[in-house]
């Protein structure tokens, strides 16, 4: 499934509108860097299998996010001529690339974004998933950035680090497969039952990456797409700088959690964002 | 009001462990406040609390806390806005409203009754969320509660007018639900072209109102 996303629409929760946005946001932001766009130009999310894409002029392109095979390098800036054809297949590992074009895709903005929020059929090129036959058009080239850079990056985490108010042992001491029926909303989990507090919960805002315990006691991390208010215990959270992680999750693939303090999450953002502008 | 870390981007404030009018107030004069504060990318009101999305990169989540704790005085000293009250037309009923005979089999009344104890009350609309535009209403009366559907349906229509347990709302968009549907708005509480994209907000008065055939 291919979808248009930029780095969504924030500033309309107290509408109950949700920010969407690309899954695996800094994938799509260092391919935007490598083809000398603004990081939140709008690119093409690509979900476990692609597509041909052709293009009809001249374009600059960078492939970026999990290990696709594709026609064309990763990670790194791709002359394409007129009327070549740009093959992106299936995932080999991870779930998500991005497909960023120099100019970045020319799309109706809906609340001052061109991301595709699924649900509720907002945005991105008519509210759904790309078809065979689309046609895109590319924005304003600006300027020409060095091509041959190698931005493929070197560090990863072995697990998805968490925050929480208090002990999260339990979450953190089982291993969790991510079930079939996960999507950019949420990221369902299998394993151990967890034990729910007990209690009536009011009604609350939920922040991206939130992980709830619905009454099942099998946990989900509340995704790009995730409703604003929500009712379920919530027992732990998800740090920014792992949010790339989750966005290429597929299914049955095997999720660890680490505890960390905020601080500690922080640093690691702050790292991850040095290593983003590093790029250019 | 208590301020908590959510995660490393958001903070929740919390006025109250419980449905209030008073911490609904706290809430409405508080969240206009929020959204224009420096660093904030969104604000998420509910009956109790707010939370408060930032970017940690751009502002340090203990200056979050102090900015908000200020504009909370500040808000609580702010005269109190006159609230609008928006009619909301109906069409109980029939292919509108498929649940309506079980709702008033369920709650011991006519269909009739149903349709007048649903009109008879000024709702209030405590925030918007869920799904863009839809109100989370207060004041429905409690001799029409009926429970949600033991099995959701794949699509209810926008504009569907549904009583699910205690509450009742109006599906904003077609989207799968599991609240019974006793009726229908031609209004449409989300148009994403509009300014605002969105017909109902945080505060405002509700009734609802018998109408014709759509």
């Amino acid at each position: 499934m291919t979808t248009v996303q930029d780095l969504g629409r924030p500033g309309y929760a107290h509408l109950g509108i949700s920010a969407s946005g690309a899954a695996d946001a800094l994938s799509l932001r260092a391919g935007n860097l490598l083809v000398g766009n603004a990081e939140g130009a709008a690119a093409l999310e690509i979900t476990l299998a692609g597509g041909t894409f052709e293009f009809e002029s001249a374009a600059l392109v960078a492939l970026t996010g999990a290990d696709f095979e594709a026609g064309i390098p990763m990670w790194t800036t791709v002359d394409v001529k007129p009327g070549e054809r740009v093959r992106c297949g299936h995932a080999r590992s991870g779930a998500r690339c991005y497909l960023c074009i120099h100019g970045g895709i020319e799309i109706p903005l809906v609340l001052g974004s061109a991301s595709t929020h699924l649900l509720t059929g907002l945005g991105g090129l008519e509210g759904r998933a790309l078809k065979r036959g689309d046609i895109l058009q590319r924005g304003e080239r600006v300027w020409r950035p060095a091509a041959g850079v190698d931005a493929r990056p070197t560090w990863s985490s072995p697990t998805i680090r968490i925050t929480a108010p208090a002990n999260a042992d339990a979450l953190c001491r089982a291993a969790w497969e991510v079930k079939e029926d996960s999507d950019r909303m949420g990221l369902r989990l299998r394993g151990p039952t967890l034990d729910r507090h007990a209690g009536h919960m009011l009604t609350e805002g939920v922040p991206l990456g939130a992980i709830q315990v619905p009454p099942d006691g099998q946990p989900i991390i509340l995704f790009v797409e995730h409703q604003t208010t929500g009712g379920y215990p919530k027992i732990a959270n998800v740090i920014s700088a792992d949010f790339h992680a989750v966005g290429q999750l597929r299914p049955r693939d095997q999720v660890r959690f680490e505890q960390v303090s905020i601080d500690t999450a922080l640093t690691l953002l702050q790292a991850q964002e040095e290593w983003l502008h590093s790029l250019v | 009001m208590r301020v908590v870390d959510s995660s490393d981007r958001s903070l929740l404030l919390v006025f109250d462990d419980r449905i209030s009018i008073a911490a609904h107030r706290e809430v409405l004069r508080l969240t206009p406040r929020l959204r224009s504060m420096r660093g904030i990318t969104n604000v998420h009101p509910a009956y109790a609390s707010i939370l408060i999305d930032f970017d940690p990169l751009r502002i340090d989540r203990g200056d979050v806390a102090r900015t908000a704790a200020e504009l909370f005085a500040e808000a609580a000293a702010a005269p109190w806005p006159e609230p609008r009250t928006v009619e909301i037309p109906v069409a109980y009923g029939g292919e509108y409203g498929p649940d309506l005979e079980a709702v008033a089999a369920l709650t011991g009344h006519t269909p009739d009754e149903v349709i007048a104890l649903h009109c008879s009350a000024e709702y209030l609309v405590y925030f918007l969320g869920f799904s863009p535009g839809f109100p989370y209403l207060g004041g429905m009366p409690e001799s029409i509660a009926a429970p949600r559907l033991d099995t959701p349906r794949r699509r209810v229509p926008a504009g569907s007018v549904a009583i699910g347990g205690r509450q009742t709302g109006v599906y904003p968009m077609a989207s799968p639900g599991g609240w019974r549907i006793i009726g229908r708005t031609p209004l449409r509480l989300f148009e994403p072209a509009a300014d605002p994209p969105v017909l109902l907000r945080m505060g405002d008065h509700v009734r609802f109102v018998v109408r014709g055939p759509i």
